[in-house]
């Protein structure tokens, strides 16, 4: 293997790996650097969320017992109650970043997001149709939501229609259709019994509290398989599409099926989230804006979009259980206060620029 | 059919957005070799011909063939590297300098294994050559003037390497330096042996760079031919309903449009 320049021949940006038998790689040094240092801090953050709690434990016991060398009772503490907790934040962060790099780099635009395109309120109308029709356990709502995002993805596909399924057409179609599922899923409360309506209104707020393995799992599924689905197999074609759908057809991508695989794909990692996790706001905004701002990277940045989503969910939930000691908020309350300035933030600094 | 062994041709052509035909039964051959422009006045469905012939619009009925195989059926990649097409609007990312840019056009010719090959550089080194945009290669695609972009993007459907070059409109919003600049450059490739298929919008342009030239008018093709015999005064007036003289230009020896003065125009009533 022989890594070439950080600059190409031809002043091609990013650095290549080729082997003797034609084989190459190209990728930007940045963009890796970013991503490794997003995921340490995830990690990090992930260890700290780990340790603190009613029985505070170290970082250094923390890592021991995750190695399989802590005492049983730190090993009960850590692998049986907090390890879900962090392992299903970190999944739900990454996913949602992930998801939300698709569909800003789908939509060509800084607000195309799960939140804002209905996607969150199509998954949590199937979580609430679940919670409050059946009363039924974290298998039935990770099914719930996917069944709702789905659907609402594929009202918000045929509505938007084949050929104006990007851009602000899809976001237009998003908000009302996220306009009219809020109006459901409002009714749905009132239908429900008053403790289905306690849990619901918990899980709508976002929140990791109490998660077990079960409540983990299908989000962990769906990072495992859709991740690298979509990162290696549908990155480059993503870049293609952000020149306007005839410079990618020009370019031999096909796009409508090209986007309608990456559209489930991004709906499904909404969903599973939301199932884990409930609604979480904003992460899916800002996670792909703050790592195109450090990687200054033109494309969707999906590897980097997904490590920042996990640290930024991560972070929120460290700072959800440390704002008020002795008492914990739900993480969506964090997420939702940070990303709504962000957004101000974003929509104040485009404006600038002009072009919001 | 007038050239049965055209490389690139459509049979009965039926052209529609939704439920708005623009053309009907159209039977089109773009001559191997050639540098062929679509001329019509607006809405005469040029640019919508185009777009069939590169599938990016599915024709409602007929068929487009390509290399003997209709073009629904060629696989994408493959596609691509057939036929290269510069269309009217393309984004060109945020903060993209020129150089990356212009190797997107290599995307057909790569894989998941093989991203970015010696021929890959060798090929994005080449075209930007080609183009004028070399010395432009770090330089963001935003900083860049409408000519120098709109040389930085035919680098990028160079870089696709097909011998067959459609684009949509490729002076339009240039000054006429410009314009002259990106038509000079288009007939250089097709002098390096590529099949180049235009819409113009000029016919002074048409007739200076044409080898064949096709004259649309509500979605029905009038004539096809060489320049000489497309662009004379009767059929000028016919296309583009505006009386003119047809003049030698004294620089090419091509046929000129003089547009009629307007006082003769109003006499007769036009």
């Amino acid at each position: 293997m022989k890594p070439a320049g950080a600059k190409g021949a031809a002043g091609v940006k990013g650095a290549v790996i080729r082997t003797p038998n034609g084989m190459s790689l190209r990728f930007s040094p940045r963009a890796v650097a970013v991503a490794v240092l997003c995921l340490a801090v995830a990690l990090g953050v992930g260890v700290l969320l780990i340790g603190s709690g009613d029985f505070p434990m170290g970082p250094a016991d923390v890592v021991r017992t995750l190695l399989g060398n802590g005492t049983p009772a730190d090993s009960l503490i850590v692998n049986e109650i907090r390890l879900p907790r962090a392992a299903a934040g970190l999944a739900v962060g990454a996913a949602l970043g992930l998801a939300g790099a698709i569909f800003q780099s789908l939509t060509r635009n800084p607000l195309g997001s799960p939140d804002v395109l209905g996607f969150s309120q199509g998954a949590a109308t199937g979580v609430l149709g679940v919670i409050v029709l059946t009363g039924g356990g974290s298998a039935a709502v990770a099914a719930g939501a996917a069944a709702g995002g789905l659907l609402t993805g594929a009202v918000v596909y045929a509505v938007a229609g084949r050929h104006g399924a990007h851009g602000q057409r899809l976001i237009l179609v998003g908000i009302g259709v996220a306009a009219i599922l809020t109006g459901v899923n409002g009714y749905l409360l009132t239908q429900a019994k008053i403790t289905d309506a306690a849990r619901a209104v918990l899980w709508l707020t976002g929140s990791l509290n109490g998660r077990d393995w079960a409540d983990a799992a299908p989000v962990l599924a769906a990072l495992a398989v859709l991740g690298p689905l979509v990162v290696v197999g549908c990155g480059r074609a993503l870049r293609m599409l952000e020149m306007g759908d005839d410079a990618a057809h020009g370019l031999g991508v096909p796009i409508e099926r090209a986007r309608l695989i990456m559209l489930a794909a991004a709906v499904l990692l909404t969903s599973f989230a939301a199932a884990a996790a409930g609604p979480v706001s904003f992460v899916a905004l800002t996670a792909p804006q703050l790592a195109r701002r450090l990687t200054r990277a033109p494309g969707p940045n999906l590897l980097p979009s997904m490590c920042m989503g996990a640290a930024l969910l991560v972070a929120a939930d460290w700072a959800a259980q440390r704002a008020f000691t002795g008492h914990q908020l739900p993480v969506g309350v964090v997420t939702g206060l940070l990303g709504g300035g962000y957004l101000v933030w974003l929509l104040v600094t485009q404006r600038k620029t002009g072009r919001i | 059919m007038k050239d049965a062994n055209a490389r690139l041709s459509g049979t009965g052509l039926t052209l529609a957005y939704d439920k708005r035909t623009i053309a009907e039964d159209l039977d089109v051959a773009v001559p191997d070799g050639s540098f062929t422009v679509i001329v019509g006045p607006n809405a005469c469905g040029k640019s919508t011909l185009l777009r069939a012939l590169a599938r990016i619009l599915k024709p409602a009925s007929g068929t487009v063939v390509l290399d003997g195989e209709p073009i629904a059926g060629w696989p994408a990649k493959k596609l691509a590297r057939t036929l290269g097409l510069l269309p009217q609007s393309s984004i060109a990312p945020e903060g993209i300098t020129v150089a990356d840019l212009v190797s997107r056009g290599r995307y057909p010719h790569q894989g998941l294994l093989r991203q970015w090959s010696r021929e890959d550089e060798r090929v994005v080194t080449e075209s930007m050559e080609a183009t004028g945009v070399a010395a432009l290669a770090d330089r963001p695609v935003d900083e860049l003037s409408g000519g120098q972009r709109q040389r930085v993007w035919i680098a990028m459907a160079l870089a696709q390497q097909t011998p067959l070059l459609l684009l949509d409109e490729p002076t339009t919003y240039l000054d006429i330096a410009h314009q002259i600049e990106v038509l000079d450059l288009c007939a250089r490739l097709h002098e390096e042996g590529r099949t180049v298929v235009a819409v113009l919008h000029d016919l002074n342009h048409a007739a200076r760079y044409a080898t064949h030239m096709i004259a649309m008018r509500d979605g029905a093709i009038v004539a096809e031919g060489g320049p000489d015999t497309v662009v004379t005064a009767e059929l000028v007036e016919e296309v583009f309903r505006l009386p003119c003289r047809v003049i030698e230009c004294p620089e090419t020896g091509t046929p000129l449009v003089v547009p009629a003065a307007r006082a003769a125009r109003v006499a007769a009533g036009t």
